[in-house]
């Protein structure tokens, strides 16, 4: 079965949507971030510049919760560069709630010194630009900065993802015995620390912007190495549901 | 960024080098890495190629080869590779591939180069080559021992109490009253040549009811035991413990410079072995002696734990079954009466070496004086033998499985029936006599006329210096036993790529090494029984052995013996049984580090050995 099968049934060209995107946009770290660029659909994934990012939110909703950390880390199908990884934490508008201070481990003082997102903009969007992005579960990451940026620039933002959550979906789909699909037996996690698992990739404690980058960084490079040859173009691999 | 938090340093704090830098040097070579995700079975290094990072296992496993394929090493969790390529020009020098799905951690070129220069122990670790590296554990182990590290002059003797020879008796005694002194050193000349106890006074002159004039040299008892003051107070307490002496002079470039007397060394020691060996001669039966036994084994364990190294324990517990011995041939000749004729009590094996432990089978045999006359003497002998092998093994030192005891009458032989045999087995070796026989090459006599044995081992080693034939055979015996390749996730790791969960560190290490030093040291003539003495004979001997070898067979041997030892140490206080046995769980990844460069040390001497006597040639089997 090939995995194109799974794939956006309308593909867009996103080197030339990144084009048309930076003529329309107002401000300027926008504007930079799209004229820097977009891979053609048809690169290879030996050629392939990507950057995991990873936030930590105060829940789950993009229209009531809000990012309280990024972490990003730039990487290629062979290597994780950390010496360029960043972190930032992010100042919410709303006072943290008490159950997300118990899963992220950041305290309000942290946060009441951090800056607004606003204020990073131009640090965090070169850090992403010219590189395709990609999310462990992409709701969260696509929502969120969309929801960010259209509350503070009132503009929104578009890009396309390498989702590992996906792709992992897909390849336990893919190597289901037809039992388990004819009594549609649930599939196995497909939770970050389950999904690193099965490529006996090492526990990493959770709920840590650059820790979970960095681990989806790894989780990727391990489902290209089993699954995809060097030579699979990129459209292939962004925007599975 | 909060750096500290990462994975990377929490991950490379565990491991050396890592854990040898400071947090700032850490957290900025963490922010550096770069990381990697490699498949089971597919190369990370191949030969030739140009290496541009220090690689360390995060998951999973790797193994590198040598050029020509054989396995070299397996890697995992924590270890680290590349650095061998890294240093020499950054072309790979042993190719990688991983074993399991891996994850790796690189550390750029240059960094690595840049840590080295600048933190020492970072650089050590990956500079330092085996031997070194062996040296230097062994040096900061080093011992507070007191007995092993103060030497005899640095401790305040008195000035030696010198009389003439020709002093009367009565003179010598007023001169020990006044000097309250219980021995005085009798010159001829400025030479010592002897010693006047307080006991000798009592058993040589009044008990003899001699005049009170007799001239002190007519009070000495044959030759005279010194020590030179450069030596260690361990060598002191072993010759006065062989000997059974209560004083020792000490000498300066031959001239008397002072004694020491028991009390001088037990201010220095724990006195564990000292008590063991005198509590030995307290006892007056079997039964006595194999209670009084039970306590070797805590004895032993607190040897260990006061930081005694593998010699002092070696030959402390060599001392100690040398005096069981002693004290059962004495409860057999009060039991059987005086020998008919005059003989030598043999120890075989690691006793002759002064390298006992605490596992350890009796090897023994007798020299009978050549006037041997079966039907009149077999008996007694037999009946000694008998007595003195049943009692040791009631005390511990089971019987030997090989039957290599004075209890079998193949091995009660007369002067020259043992000279009759060394020749045969010297002239005429055969693989087979040669594996049966090699115990007998290291002997050491422990009760009689114990200068026979040192007669016979004279003699021996005259006739195997040079002797290319029978070292050839030797050298081929020597090599039946090998060591492994290292240790692999909790495993032994065997140079064919075997994995075993324990190994036996006396089969696989001490054993082959002195093997393989027994085999140098006949080469040369040399007459020493210990191996580290034998090592310092061999490295006298420029020509045999390459600079610095026997140096570093030295510490390998010092080094996997420790750990020995210690593990023993550790069955005995835990309750266990102790063995020779060895789950790599149980070793540190420093001493698997060690031991594996100790491993490593008796593979090319191995190798060495093989080449030297050309004893990988295919020998001319006969009889």
């Amino acid at each position: 079965m090939n995995a194109r099968r799974f794939a956006h049934t309308t593909i867009p060209e996103w080197k030339e949507r990144y084009v048309q995107l930076a003529s329309e946009a107002n401000n300027c770290y926008l504007k930079d971030y799209y004229a820097a660029g977009m891979v053609a659909a048809n690169t290879p994934v030996s050629q392939l510049p990507m950057v995991a990012l990873d936030f930590e939110t105060t829940g789950l909703n993009p229209e009531q919760d809000e990012i309280i950390s990024i972490g990003l880390v730039p990487f290629d199908h062979q290597r994780v560069y950390c010496r360029k990884a960043r972190e930032w934490l992010v100042k919410p508008s709303d006072s943290l709630s008490q159950q997300s201070v118990v899963i992220h481990g950041i305290r309000h003082s942290d946060l009441s010194e951090a800056p607004d997102l606003l204020h990073i903009l131009n640090d965090v969007l070169p850090a992403l630009s010219g590189r395709v992005i990609v999310v462990h579960y992409q709701r969260i990451e696509r929502q969120f900065m969309a929801r960010e940026l259209l509350r503070r620039i009132g503009e929104s933002i578009d890009f396309p993802v390498i989702d590992t959550m996906a792709l992992e979906h897909q390849q336990l789909r893919q190597h289901q015995s037809w039992q388990d699909k004819l009594f549609k037996r649930p599939l196995p996690s497909v939770r970050l620390g389950e999904c690193r698992q099965r490529y006996r990739l090492p526990f990493y404690h959770p709920h840590h912007a650059l820790t979970d980058a960095i681990a989806t960084a790894e989780l990727l490079q391990a489902q290209l190495a089993h699954h995809f040859s060097p030579d699979t173009p990129v459209s292939e691999l962004w925007h599975l549901e | 960024m909060q750096v500290e938090d990462l994975e990377v340093v929490h991950f490379l704090r565990q491991f050396p080098p890592f854990d040898t830098l400071e947090d700032d040097a850490l957290n900025h070579l963490a922010q550096q890495v770069e990381i990697s995700y490699v498949r089971a079975n597919r190369m990370v290094l191949q030969y030739g190629e140009e290496i541009t990072d220090l690689y360390v296992i995060r998951s999973g496993a790797v193994e590198s080869h040598r050029r020509n394929g054989e396995l070299y090493n397996r890697l995992s969790e924590g270890h680290t590779f590349g650095h061998l390529s890294l240093l020499m020009k950054r072309r790979v020098r042993f190719p990688a591939r991983t074993m399991e799905d891996t994850l790796l951690y690189c550390i750029p070129a240059d960094l690595f180069d840049d840590y080295c220069n600048r933190f020492e122990a970072f650089a050590e670790f990956f500079e330092m080559d085996g031997s070194n590296l062996l040296r230097k554990t062994l040096a900061s182990q080093a011992d507070n021992n007191d007995l092993t590290t103060v030497r005899i002059r640095s401790i305040a003797l008195r000035e030696p109490i010198c009389v003439d020879s020709a002093t009367p008796a009565y003179e010598v005694a007023t001169r020990m009253d006044e000097e309250r002194v219980s021995s005085v050193l009798v010159l001829s000349g400025h030479d010592a040549t002897g010693i006047i106890t307080d006991q000798d006074l009592r058993s040589r002159l009044l008990a003899q009811r001699l005049p009170d004039t007799t001239p002190a040299a007519d009070l000495l008892s044959g030759d005279m035991a010194t020590i030179e003051d450069s030596e260690y107070l361990f060598e002191a307490l072993l010759v006065m413990l062989r000997l059974n002496l209560h004083h020792l002079p000490v000498t300066r470039k031959g001239e008397p410079v002072g004694v020491m007397s028991m009390s001088d060394i037990l201010r220095h020691e724990s006195q564990s072995s000292l008590l063991m060996v005198r509590g030995i001669h307290w006892q007056t039966s079997v039964d006595e002696l194999a209670n009084f036994a039970k306590q070797l084994p805590s004895v032993f364990a607190r040897m260990v734990n006061e930081d005694a190294n593998s010699h002092m324990i070696g030959s402390a517990m060599s001392v100690i079954g040398r005096t069981f011995k002693q004290r059962l041939l004495e409860l057999a000749e009060e039991k059987l009466g005086p020998p008919p004729i005059p003989y030598c009590f043999l120890a075989l094996g690691s006793m002759a070496r002064d390298e006992q432990l605490i596992v350890t089978d009796q090897d023994n045999a007798l020299i009978l004086d050549n006037h041997y006359d079966p039907s009149l003497h077999n008996s007694y002998f037999e009946k000694l033998a008998r007595f003195v092998c049943d009692g040791l093994n009631a005390c511990g030192y089971r019987y030997c499985s090989g039957n290599i005891m004075a209890s079998n009458p193949q091995w009660r032989m007369t002067q020259q029936q043992w000279q009759a045999q060394f020749s045969d087995w010297i002239d005429n070796p055969t693989p087979q006599s040669l594996l049966n026989s090699n115990i007998f090459f290291d002997l050491d006599g422990v009760y009689g006329q114990t200068r026979w044995a040192d007669e016979l081992v004279a003699f021996v080693a005259s006739r195997t210096r040079n002797h290319t034939r029978f070292l050839a055979y030797m050298a081929r015996n020597a090599l039946n036993r090998t060591p492994p390749l290292g240790f692999f996730k909790g495993f032994v790791m065997e140079q064919d790529g075997k994995h075993l969960p324990t190994i036996n560190l006396k089969r696989r290490g001490t054993a082959p090494l002195s093997d393989l030093i027994r085999v140098h040291a006949l080469a040369i003539g040399s007459t020493a029984r210990n191996s580290f003495e034998r090592l310092d004979d061999i490295q006298q001997d420029h020509k045999l052995l390459p600079e610095g070898n026997a140096r570093d067979l030295s510490d390998a041997l010092e080094y996997i013996a420790l750990v020995r030892i210690r593990h023993q140490a550790a069955d005995i206080e835990r309750g266990d049984t102790p063995d020779n046995n060895i789950e790599p769980e149980l070793l540190s990844s420093f001493e698997q580090r060690n031991l594996k460069e100790a491993f490593q040390v008796v593979d090319r001497a191995q190798g060495f050995l093989r080449y030297r006597y050309q004893a990988g040639k295919p020998l001319n089997i006969k009889n």
